[in-house]
């Protein structure tokens, strides 16, 4: 139960600088979720907090408490401050049995053998593997091994929890149990939990907040809905949802009041309330954009549905997976995906018509490649179906 | 990617000079380090710049050769003596050719040799290759001047006081058959094979066979194959072990003097030893240097043609899927060559130690009228022959017990120093991987690799064989001490490596989960480290123990009657005419290292490793 705030952080490895100026407030009680692809610094970052290792710029403050200050080369040790780590590889101690890996720090902390007898149990329970306590862990399945990490690191009650990719090295089905595991964890125990993952679905379902890094600084901060219908630039859109977003080249110009868009779709015109204003954008001159359209936002049909934003549409190729089906379309220059609920068959090449929601699009400037428009959100605009 | 930026500069406070010196103080780690590199550089960088100073600085011995001359002056006598002299010829250029005739054939031969015999254990289906490949490294285990002195029992002629297996059978041997290049070149051979083999051995295992498999498909015959694919791929660890091959052959003393004295045929290790057993010292280690020199020349060579430090070692990987290639007709015959190599360098050897140990006289045939059990249990009242009349046989010889003892002592707390510090050169090799100090030791370390075993031992004798420090470490020369401390520093490269591929195996996780939990750095090392390093560590101490038990070239300089050890003892026999207790005390060493190789082979240690 704790807040965390980072302020400037560097971090160099030799000339090479990893974590620029990072600046992140965790709330009390979050589940914030370090997103990025591997290499961008967001295990760094973790390793930072935890205090494994020592920035060379920067604050850090747990509770208002300070434990980084890299100006006067403070650092707290990593045991004083109150947190515990599961690692990636669980790094259990393979000499040692599950109850003693669960055990050993708090027999460090010089605990009563009754009370860390009863923390043990507790920890084991909670993760339901007490049965196995006298199994070493070679003997135990990956799923098994991770719950025994995640013990160990919840026996010591702390205040923050911290997880980097603790599923990465588990098959599908497991991952959906543990995900819902560590969501059930977070909700019962309240603490405050730092997540490390390259894995968006992980990070979109069992977050409060999302950070998303790219190349060593934070991208975007915001809820895991406000992330996955408006990301902040087109590396954002790119690197969240699966399958990924279409990307349609087009013409914008704006007159400071309204955003006009020209592309393989038609002319959209956008309203004042959804621009970004804060964004540079040039006025009464054209610029080229780009359109964001995720793949569950367009909706097939074979006869012309009369819709204001229908276009004609010829099907490049289909592919039926059971659940989805993914068809790849073709509007003049333009191709993309769809991505539609069931089992559809579609021939080659068929014409069908494609009902478009441009409210629902994001528009990116190009050059920058940052977002000028937001998306809306369906659920709470079912007036604004356009 | 991150854009290289430089890292701004703090003010210096107070606080901050205060926090940063609790930093490095307070963390044991720290501390561990700066005492390591200390220790590292007072016993590997000072002695090496101290022989270079001495080979430039006049001893007492050369007092009268150099007029108007202190002790201790600045001279260049030592080096001109060696290069431009009127004795430059013999004490130099020949010994320099001789190495490099010897590491030419030695190369040429055993590089081939072991190549082929890599491929066909590891790829092809040559009959019997279990039991094959049980025996194939038993000749590189007996020890290198052992098979020195078994060639002398086969090959000894009239010029040495007991006659050779075939000059006893009324063969006339020639002297260059018997001693000199020929016979230095064919027992290095049976010796230097094991590289080329361990090293070929382990790139051929790494190597997937759908390479040659598609080749196959392809339509290339076998010997396109062999050419175009597999050559190519293990060419790499082909070059190590010819590198390696080149500066160990040319640094080898053991062979070369029980092989080449006799005839006054010297290379540049046998003429060093001269030097600086007798005089001018300085001489001998200006020779040593030059050697150093070139060793280390062939193999910066081999860094830079493979291109990484870690080269040296035995290439690993793990094994693919592969599919052995069909000999088909040339089955046989392969086996049959590998057979006779095995006869002539495990099976004859050791036939020919154990039967002239029990010989009256050497060299006049195995009839039981010239058996004996004299070199092992015999007395010297009732010597059987005057050959025999020097010294009782083995077990009831005094020289021989204080030689047991004295290997005994050297080896096991040799080795169990060297073990212990290279499972902590180990450590901060591994935990310093890309840091300055990581590098720092393990550039130090590297440099008792870079030399002969000869000239690194006249390092520490030029060292140590005077007082230093004003008195506080007195003259080494003839103490147990100096033998023990050149074996533990010269066995630094190899302990360490088998320490850092033990810590290697420790994942750092592991110790930082114990950080977070809140463990110092010895209840780390207490509860983490050492209960996961244990296998490793004990595999690591047997083949150091190994190594130095058999050690010859390293000990031959620093070496007095009171410090023998069983090789030296051995060694010192066989010139004096006595083969039989020599070979006696060759088996008893080559028994010892087998049981020793077979236990840690069992605790999961390589022998190809402490190359």
């Amino acid at each position: 139960m704790s807040k965390i705030v980072l302020e400037h952080i560097d971090k160099f490895y030799g000339d090479n600088h990893v974590l620029k100026d990072i600046n992140l407030t965790i709330e009390d009680g979050d589940f914030m979720t370090l997103l990025g692809p591997s290499g961008c610094g967001k295990t760094t970052t973790l390793r930072v907090i935890s205090g494994l290792e020592k920035p060379q710029n920067g604050k850090m403050t747990i509770n208002d408490e300070k434990v980084i200050d890299a100006d006067v080369a403070f650092y707290e040790e990593p045991s004083k401050r109150g947190l515990n780590l599961v690692f990636q590889s669980y790094a259990l101690w393979p000499h040692m049995t599950v109850f003693e890996n669960v055990a050993f720090g708090l027999k460090i902390k010089k605990m009563p053998k009754k009370e860390v007898e009863e923390q043990v149990m507790k920890a084991l329970d909670t993760m339901r593997i007490a049965q196995y306590r006298d199994r070493y862990p070679n003997e135990l399945s990956g799923g098994q091994q991770q719950r025994v990490a995640i013990a160990r690191a919840i026996a010591s009650s702390p205040k923050l929890l911290l997880l980097d990719e603790p599923l990465s090295n588990l098959d599908a089905r497991l991952r959906i149990d543990m995900r819902a595991e560590l969501k059930r964890l977070h909700k019962e125990t309240g603490t405050t939990i730092i997540y490390v993952t390259h894995d968006q679905v992980e990070a979109l379902t069992m977050s409060t907040r999302i950070a998303l890094f790219k190349e060593g600084e934070i991208a975007q901060v915001d809820t895991p809905l406000g992330i996955y219908t408006n990301p902040v630039d087109l590396t954002a859109a790119d690197f969240i949802g699966n399958p990924r977003i279409n990307f349609i080249d087009g013409k914008a110009v704006c007159n400071g009041e309204t955003l006009t868009v020209h592309s393989a779709f038609g002319e959209y015109v956008y309203k004042k309330d959804s621009i970004k204003w804060d964004e540079d954008i040039p006025l009464n001159e054209e610029f080229e954009c780009v359109l964001g359209l995720r793949p569950e936002m367009v909706d097939i049909y074979t006869q012309n549905p009369n819709h204001k934003n229908t276009v004609e549409a010829t099907v490049y190729a289909s592919q039926p997976a059971g659940s989805e089906t993914m068809v790849h379309l073709t509007v003049g220059e333009a191709d993309f995906l769809a991505l539609q609920i069931g089992l559809v068959e579609y021939d080659m090449n068929q014409k069908v018509f494609v009902v478009l929601h441009p409210s629902r699009m994001n528009v990116y400037r190009k050059e920058t490649g940052r977002l000028i428009k937001y998306a809306k959100v369906k659920h709470h605009a079912g007036e604004m179906d356009d | 990617m991150a854009k290289k930026e430089k890292l701004p500069k703090k003010p210096m406070t107070k606080e901050r000079l205060k926090n940063q010196i609790f930093n490095v103080i307070g963390n044991p780690f720290n501390m561990i380090v700066f005492f390591t590199l200390i220790i590292l550089f007072c016993l590997i960088i000072i002695p090496l710049l101290n022989m270079l100073q001495n080979s430039f600085m006049v001893a007492k011995a050369e007092l009268r050769q150099i007029p108007d001359a202190k002790v201790g002056d600045y001279t260049l006598y030592y080096w001109k003596y060696l290069l431009a002299s009127p004795l430059t010829k013999t004490v130099f250029v020949e010994p320099l050719l001789h190495s490099l005739i010897i590491g030419f054939f030695v190369t040429v031969i055993s590089v081939p040799l072991g190549s082929v015999i890599a491929w066909l254990m590891v790829r092809s289906d040559i009959p019997g290759k279990k039991i094959l490949s049980a025996f194939i490294l038993i000749p590189y285990m007996i020890p290198s001047w052992c098979k020195a002195l078994s060639w002398l029992s086969v090959f000894r002629n009239e010029l040495s006081g007991s006659y050779g297996l075939l000059t006893g059978m009324g063969i006339h041997v020639p002297d260059w058959l018997a001693y000199g290049p020929f016979a230095i070149i064919i027992v290095m051979c049976m010796h230097y094979y094991a590289f080329s083999y361990i090293m070929v051995s382990g790139s051929l295992r790494s190597i997937n066979s759908e390479l040659e498999e598609m080749a196959e498909i392809q339509g290339a015959n076998r010997i396109q194959i062999l050419s175009n694919i597999t050559l190519p791929l293990v060419l790499p660890a082909v070059l190590s072990a010819t590198i390696m091959t080149i500066s160990k052959s040319i640094g080898t003393y053991g062979v070369a003097a029980n092989l080449g004295n006799r005839i006054g045929y010297y290379v540049l290790a046998t003429r060093m030893k001269e030097f600086i057993n007798d005089s001018p010292k300085g001489v001998g280690y200006a020779m040593s240097l030059l050697m150093i020199a070139l060793a280390a020349v062939t193999i910066l060579v081999n860094q830079k043609l493979i291109g990484t430090r870690k080269s040296y070692a035995t290439i690993g990987g793990k094994g693919t899927r592969s599919n052995l290639m069909h000999l088909g007709k040339s089955k046989y015959p392969l086996l049959i060559f590998l057979l006779v190599f095995l006869f002539i360098s495990m099976f004859l050897p050791l036939f020919v130690l154990v039967m002239e140990s029990f010989q009256i006289v050497p060299g006049r045939g195995y009839g039981w009228d010239n058996l004996t059990l004299y070199a092992w249990i015999g007395e010297v009242e009732n010597a059987p022959s005057k050959g025999l009349s020097f010294q009782n046989g083995l077990f009831k010889n005094s020289e021989f017990g204080r030689a047991c003892w004295n290997t005994a002592k050297l080896s096991i707390i040799g080795s169990v120093i060297t073990a212990i510090c290279g499972q902590f050169l180990g450590y901060i090799t591994t935990r310093g991987r890309g840091k300055w100090y990581g590098n720092a030791v393990e550039q130090m370390i590297f440099i008792p690799y870079l030399m002969p075993g000869v000239a690194f031992s006249a390092i520490y004798f030029s060292m140590f064989s005077q007082p230093r420090l004003g008195g506080l470490i007195p003259s080494l020369y003839g103490t147990f001490m100096l033998i023990l401390l050149a074996s533990i520093v010269k066995h630094f490269p190899f302990a360490s490596r088998s320490g850092s591929s033990n810590m290697m195996q420790i994942s750092v996780e592991l110790e930082e989960a114990a950080t977070i939990a809140g463990a110092s750095f010895w209840r780390r090392i207490r509860s983490i480290i050492i209960p996961l390093a244990k296998g490793g560590f004990l595999s690591g101490f047997l083949l150091t123990f190994i190594s130095i038990a058999k050690e010859l070239d390293l000990i031959a300089i620093l070496m007095t009657p009171a410090n023998y050890t069983l090789s030296f003892l051995s060694f010192d026999y066989s010139k004096e005419a006595m083969p039989q207790v020599a070979d006696a005390i060759c088996i008893v060493i080559i028994v010892f290292i087998l049981v020793c190789n077979r236990i840690a082979n069992r605790l999961g240690g390589d022998v190809s490793k402490s190359m």
